[in-house]
């Protein structure tokens, strides 16, 4: 007899074998965090019920069961383990095994070399984001696999981490587009999550077995992975029950089960998990508490039919919609709040509808939406304004509270916080998508805990010792949660601990605060997640202050609106909304194509409405919406992109060089082509990036975390070897030019080393010469000298004479480039002072000129009516400086000078482009945005990686935008 | 803007008390005596616990690696203690002075300070680069050698404590071992004896002498290899003790020496001149004091095979190591010495290996994962295993990961004994699997 128990992060699993190793006893059931209590009753059930004597061979496994097995002193499996243990049972000949769980992916490959892979602690999990996904989407795993089998098309999801994903999907929902194409797209972004991630360079082939719950349970989800992988996989028998089957076949050691069940009894008496002071000391300190906070509230009036004319303010946002109407006297008159459902126009005409009925007579003066979703409500329903969603969040703060200098909102599915200074907005931060979740990740949980959110968040007000979860993304908060509850924490102290982690993310990961003093001393919090006292208390305690919590809190947004309304609104005007039959009447198709006007190839949605009006969504330019492409002139990222392209293959007298545009040749690829040309080569460059040459090289990256662009690479080297070129050159570099601005002139380690990399794990190498060689062109008399020597060993006999002409050529033409940039740099600025155009330093690092890493965030500048120039053309116009930092890369100093040119610029602001997963990052957006705040400038950073939806990057850039005109008003 | 601290100047070795951050335990013990004897009074940070990662989320970008977070937050949890006079208490932090962010923990460290209110303690800078010429800390000759000293008699009480612990009959008693010399050596130290070369290599047989005495039984265990970012590699409180979750698997532990990265940084200053071009003639004074070091790593490496324990090979052997998998221009972080570690271990017998990183440290993505694969194509029985350790990773994820790469481990681990054993899981399983049989196809 023997029994294996696996304990997964979602589900528990049980089989019980007789001595001919069949099954007689078999389970697998959520254990919703219960994991004591389950195993304790499913160990005590297969004793009494199916184990006569109650005596069998035990192991135990699963991510959940290791600390368990170790205190109840049964032999521990590692899952993967097991899983091999089974398939060389159940599925002999079996050459590779994708596995799915509850948080984790896994690939074994049994042939040809055994190798185990497991997901990265980044990487998120697969069951558990499938589930978190369909409860964005309102439907059951069940219903969402049934929705995807009708997908027409898919949509490009993030596949890097669960949150990116999120992020992608909610806007997709709110532009409409299809659930079942959006179903499907999620699956094939797991599907490319667990291939990039997880194979590193290992084809899988040969016949292939698909295990765990996701892959059981998704037919989409299996016929994903069949069409990317061109075959066909089966999902065996008992599938669910590998690791429990494999646990069972490995257990040697007899026990009393019922023994093994009271020894857990024991174990979950035993809490030691880190903890935290509890929120409230007791009753009374939360009576007074609660006291304190009633007293922040908006009168309310009765909507009677003499109300006068009204002003509504719709806030559309990622998860909920929110819609106020207030009198001339900014009373409230009606609210409603409400799940969007995936889709906020059928909510918002059903409301508007219900007033119209109400109240017949209604004169509406004015109609304004914000949120994600502003411009699709107010094209659809002919609102009269649209306004940035920061700024709605101010007015209404504003309202509140006159002299308010900080405001936090924490939303369903983003935060954001401004500082205020003489009565404008002086700096916006907005969480990336990396720590988003905040309310809808308390809520995902409450759900999966089998709590609706607001009981949750009440569990955890008089939690004796909340646990400490940390302050990272949420993803991580998922294992230590798990973590907690191995350790016996209860859903008390879980509760309460989750809250402290959403504050803590709030305050140490997107504002960056490190005391109250630094906010500020009048503090507004808003947003729906601070309806939950717990997190509002956390809140508080953190920072060490009171603060200001509306009784509005979740309806700031739209109560902001309604007040700008009426603020811009003439006296005895009339709202251009549709009128009652016009709403009864109203109608939405939605059409989603792609966008041929250029390479961005934007996925649009077009909203067509009863009356034939369209609304467009999804795209960066306003070509679709106008047919005039934006204006390039005024874009030097543009033309750095035009200057390389330029850059054409000569003669080749003595081979082929193949050069990938990529990292820092986006830089130094006019130096090595004029070289390898003048030398006789034709050097044919890698094309510019698009999404397929990043797929292409995507399953030879062996590190999931590193940079974008440098993961980019891959894809060039192979679209290189497809060109057919005699050998690719792509030199190491520890240093870079040295520009003198900084104490140093490094390349960061990534752009230094990559060569390294690609060396190491391209296949499409192994045939290819590749030249990789250590230069250094800061150097250059010494690069003269050596540079010869390093040519000979690829090419030997090159005459001295050419190669050293040849080198000149190429110091002369990469200075020709720099000051190519520069000038054109000059004219842009001129030509927009001349049109009283705002000029936005956009500042990154040369390959951010790629298109596909910075998703045409240019244009998008463009489309405000700005400029946008590069960091190198204006960094040379300031002196070396002391900074705070050690000054010691190349590129960074161009940062940080360009930061500090701008503060001597009236109406020059830069926008800093962060990739993630740059590690050097994390030192020099603190410093950029020091530079530019004690010049008086506002900082803004856009941390970009694989994600393609820029509704985020929008919102922040017209709050930029609008917070420069409010200054600018403030001055005149 | 810069935050400034005041720097650390030469009076202050007689006013202040100089706390330095925990790393690798046993040769920053050696190191305080050592320290101690030249006027300085120091103590290694003992701190540890949550509020140590707290302190360094709250005052440091929490996106900068995880060492840089704790060093700091351990500081900051230091003055915070009231354990110390904090007019007379002043930090030490080294800078290794390269393309890796971390040449900039001393900045990050005077700007948390600033902000925690503690603007008034001064920093010194442990560095060879030149960098901080105003605060660096005054180092005599003689100190210095002593310091090496310390890294030497302490990496090799550290292999000796590793080969003989998991085998020791009496359970305890390679740490008794350990502590006895630590505290002769201390006394050695303060006493200004045996540090000379030709004294350690008098020394080194005697303690390695007094270690093979201990009774062991040698079993066939498994044997993993630490290496990683030195932080992270060393410290307890960085690795949540790594070394000690190993023994706790019945393995042997073989962490490479302390001495291996200060060659490396010394090496780096020839090889850059060699790549790019320099001063030959520094690059000639770091190469002499490379050969003299390689001398005394030699004789320690020697006495040890006489006793029957495993030695790597010397500095110059370890850098032909990655020939073919990376090149010795890789320089930034732990650069190529990690990779060449890890093949010199797979070489050794200790073919599992755990590679330990913070979370998105830069020069790993090359170093470290980046090379597993090629390890791989040409020593098909590594069994490497990359764990990332930041604020927020949990124990269980790691371990986990940890408890894969022993599975495997251990399962050959039984093939290789050749023990009559009963019907093990592998039988079951259908046969051990295949590992030797080829190179992943396509490298």
């Amino acid at each position: 007899m023997r029994v294996g128990l696996d304990i997964g992060s979602t589900t528990i699993k049980c089989v019980a074998l007789n001595d001919a190793d069949e099954i007689i006893f078999s389970t697998y059931e959520r254990h919703y965090s219960h994991i004591l209590e389950k195993g304790r009753e499913l160990l005590t059930h297969v004793a009494t019920q199916v184990i006569p004597g109650g005596k069998a061979k035990l192991a135990i496994s699963g991510s959940a069961g290791m600390g368990l097995a170790d205190s109840c002193k049964v032999p521990f499996v590692q899952e993967v383990f097991a899983t091999r243990v089974a398939a060389n049972r159940l599925a002999p000949g079996t050459d590779c095994i994708i596995e799915l769980g509850g948080e984790d992916a896994k690939i074994l490959f049994l042939t040809n070399g055994t190798e185990v892979r497991m997901n990265g602690s980044c990487a998120g999990g697969t069951g558990a984001f499938i589930d978190q996904m369909a409860t964005l989407l309102k439907m059951s795993a069940d219903e969402m696999d049934k929705a995807a089998q009708k997908a027409t098309r898919t949509y490009t999801i993030a596949s890097r981490c669960g949150v990116f994903a999120k992020s992608d999907i909610q806007p997709l929902i709110n532009q409409g587009a299809q659930a079942g194409d959006i179903a499907a797209s999620i699956y094939q972004a797991v599907v490319n999550q667990t291939i990039a991630g997880l194979a590193q360079g290992r084809p899988i082939q040969g016949k292939i077995l698909y295990l765990g719950g996701p892959l059981t349970f998704s037919a989409t989800l299996r016929k994903s992975f069949d069409n990317t992988l061109h075959t066909t996989g089966t999902c065996p028998e008992n599938s669910l029950l590998y690791v429990a089957l494999g646990a069972a076949y490995y257990a040697d050691e007899t026990f009393d089960l019922a023994d093994v069940a009271n020894r857990l009894e024991q174990y979950s008496a035993t809490a030691t998990y880190a903890s935290q002071p509890p929120l409230f000391a007791n009753k009374q300190e939360y009576e007074e508490f609660h006291a304190r906070h009633m007293k922040a509230s908006v009168p309310c009036v009765p909507f009677s039919a003499d109300c006068g004319p009204v002003h509504i303010g719709i806030d559309s946002g990622s998860t909920t919609i929110k819609l106020v109407v207030i009198d001339q006297n900014d009373n409230i008159l009606f609210t409603s709040y409400q799940p969007n459902l995936g889709n906020p126009l059928p909510i918002v005409r059903k409301t508007l509808l219900g007033i119209y009925e109400n109240h017949p007579e209604l004169q509406v003066a004015s109609v304004t939406t914000t949120g994600y979703g502003e411009e699709l409500v107010k094209n659809a329903f002919h609102c009269d304004r649209g306004l940035v969603e920061t700024v709605a969040h101010f007015t209404a703060a504003r309202h509140f509270m006159p002299n308010v200098d900080f405001i936090i909102d924490i939303g369903g599915q983003d935060m954001k916080c401004f500082k205020i200074e003489d009565g404008a907005i002086s700096n916006i931060f907005l969480n990336e998508a990396c720590s988003s979740g905040c309310g809808s990740f308390l809520q995902t949980f409450a759900e999966a805990l089998g709590y609706n959110v607001k009981e949750f968040a009440a569990l955890g007000l008089f939690a004796d010792r909340p646990v400490d979860l940390g302050s990272r993304c949420t993803v991580f908060m998922n294992s230590s949660v798990k973590q907690a509850q191995k350790d016996g924490a209860s859903i008390e102290n879980i509760s309460a601990g989750l809250s402290i982690s959403v504050v803590k993310n709030a305050l140490y990961k997107v504002i960056r605060a490190s005391s109250p003093e630094e906010l500020g001393r009048n503090i507004v919090v808003q947003g729906g997640t601070f309806y939950n006292e717990a997190v509002l208390r956390a809140f508080e305690k953190e920072m060490g202050v009171e603060v200001i919590r509306p009784d509005i809190a979740g309806l700031m947004g739209a109560y902001g609106a309604a007040l700008f309304g009426k603020a811009h609104a003439r006296p005895g005007s009339h709202s251009t909304l549709l009128n009652r039959e016009e709403l009864e009447n109203f109608s939405q198709k939605v059409n989603n194509v792609q966008c041929k006007g250029c390479g961005n190839h934007c996925q649009l949605t077009i909203n067509i409405f009863a009356d034939g009006k369209r609304f467009i969504s999804g795209n960066r330019c306003d070509k679709p919406v106008t047919g005039k492409a934006s204006n390039e002139e005024l874009d030097l990222y543009a033309y750095k992109l035009d200057l390389l392209l330029g850059y054409k293959p000569g003669p080749a007298t003595r081979g082929t060089i193949g050069i990938p545009l990529c990292l820092n040749m986006y830089e130094l690829l006019p130096f090595w082509h004029t070289l390898f040309t003048k030398l006789g080569f034709a050097v044919k460059v890698s094309p510019v990036s698009n999404r397929d040459i990043y797929q292409e090289g995507q399953a030879t990256i062996p590190s999931d975390t590193a940079c974008f662009p440098a993961k980019l690479s891959h894809g060039h080297i192979a679209e290189l070897v497809k060109m057919g070129v005699d050998a690719i050159f792509y030199p190491c570099m520890s240093y870079n030019i040295d520009e003198h601005l900084g104490d140093n002139h490094y390349n960061c380690p990534v752009v230094a080393y990559y060569p390294e990399v690609l060396a190491g794990n391209c296949p499409e190498l192994a045939h290819t010469t590749f030249i990789y060689d250590y230069l250094d062109l800061a150097r250059r008399k010494d690069f003269t000298k050596k540079f010869p020597a390093v040519l000979d060993k690829y090419f030997p006999g090159m005459p001295k004479h050419e190669v050293k002409q040849a080198i000149d050529a190429a110091y002369d033409e990469y200075a020709r480039h720099m000051a190519l940039v520069r000038a054109r740099g000059a004219e842009i600025i001129e030509k927009a002072r001349q049109e009283h155009r705002r000029i936005i330093v956009l500042a990154g690092r040369p390959y951010h000129v790629d298109p596909e890493v910075n998703h045409g965030i240019d244009k998008l500048i463009l489309r405000q009516g700005a400029a946008v120039v590069t960091e190198d053309s204006v960094s040379y116009l300031v002196d070396k400086f002391q900074t705070s930092v050690l000054n010691q890369w190349t590129y960074h100093s161009r940062l940080y000078a360009a930061a500090r040119y701008c503060t001597t610029q009236k109406d020059m602001d830069l926008v800093q482009l962060v990739s993630f997963g740059c590690g050097l990052d994390a030192i020099t957006t603190d410093e950029t945005r020091e530079i530019l705040q004690e010049g008086g400038k506002l900082y803004t950073q856009l941390k970009i990686d694989e994600i393609t939806n820029l509704g985020a990057v929008n919102i922040r850039l017209r709050s930029l935008f609008a917070a420069l005109e409010e200054q600018a008003e403030d001055r005149k | 803007m810069e935050y400034m601290t005041p720097n650390f100047t030469k009076d202050m070795i007689h006013t202040h008390k100089i706390l330095i951050p925990n790393m690798a335990v046993t040769q920053f013990r050696l190191m305080e005596a050592a320290l101690a004897c030249e006027g300085y009074q120091v103590e290694v940070l003992g701190n540890c616990g949550s509020q140590v990662a707290q302190l360094g989320l709250k005052y440091v970008h929490n996106d900068t690696c995880y060492p840089a977070l704790l060093v700091i937050g351990q500081f900051i949890d230091a003055l915070n203690s009231g354990k110390y006079d904090l007019d007379h208490t002043a930090l030490l932090i080294t800078q290794t002075g390269g393309g890796c962010r971390a040449s900039n923990y001393i900045k990050l460290l005077r700007k948390a300070l600033v902000k925690s209110g503690y603007g008034n303690i001064p920093v010194a800078s442990l560095n060879f680069s030149g960098l901080e010429k105003d605060s660096g800390l005054p180092l005599t000759l003689p100190l210095l050698r002593k310091v090496i000293a310390c890294i030497f008699y302490g990496d090799l009480l550290c292999t000796l404590r590793n080969q003989v612990h998991p085998y020791e009959n009496q359970p305890g008693s390679a740490d008794a071992m350990t502590e006895k010399w630590i505290a002769t050596i201390q006394g050695w130290m303060k006493a200004n004896r045996h540090y000379s070369a030709a004294d350690m290599k008098r020394q080194f047989p005697v303690i390695i002498a007094d270690y093979a005495a201990i009774p062991m039984t040698r079993v066939p265990k498994v044997k993993v290899g630490v290496v990683g970012e030195i932080y992270v590699k060393y410290s307890p409180l960085g690795n949540n003790d790594l070394e000690k979750f190993l023994e706790s698997q019945d393995c042997e532990v073989n962490l490479p020496g302390l001495m291996g990265f200060v060659q490396y940084c010394i090496a780096n200053m020839t090889l850059d001149v060699k790549l790019y071009g320099g001063n030959l003639l520094r690059a000639g004074g770091a190469d002499a004091l490379l050969s003299w070091l390689d001398s005394v790593v030699d004789s320690m490496n020697k006495s040890l095979r006489k006793y029957g324990f495993y030695a790597p090979g010397t500095f110059r052997e370890l850098m032909k190591k990655p020939e073919g998998i990376i090149s010795l221009g890789a320089k930034m972080g732990e650069g190529w010495l990690l990779t060449a570690e890890m093949i010199e271990l797979v070489e050794g017998g200790y073919e599992n290996i755990v590679c330990a990183q913070p979370f998105g440290c830069l020069p790993n993505h090359i170093v470290g994962k980046g090379m597993i694969n090629r390890i791989r194509a040409l020593h098909p029985t590594a069994n490497i295993t990359p764990v990332d350790y930041d604020p927020s990773a949990t124990r269980v994820n790691q371990e986990n990961r940890i408890k894969l790469m022993l599975a495997v481990a251990k399962e050959r681990l039984g093939k290789k004994a050749e023990a009559p054993a009963p019907v093990t899981a592998e039988d079951l399983a259908g046969g051990p699997p295949a590992l030797e049989t080829a190179v992943p196809a396509g490298i």
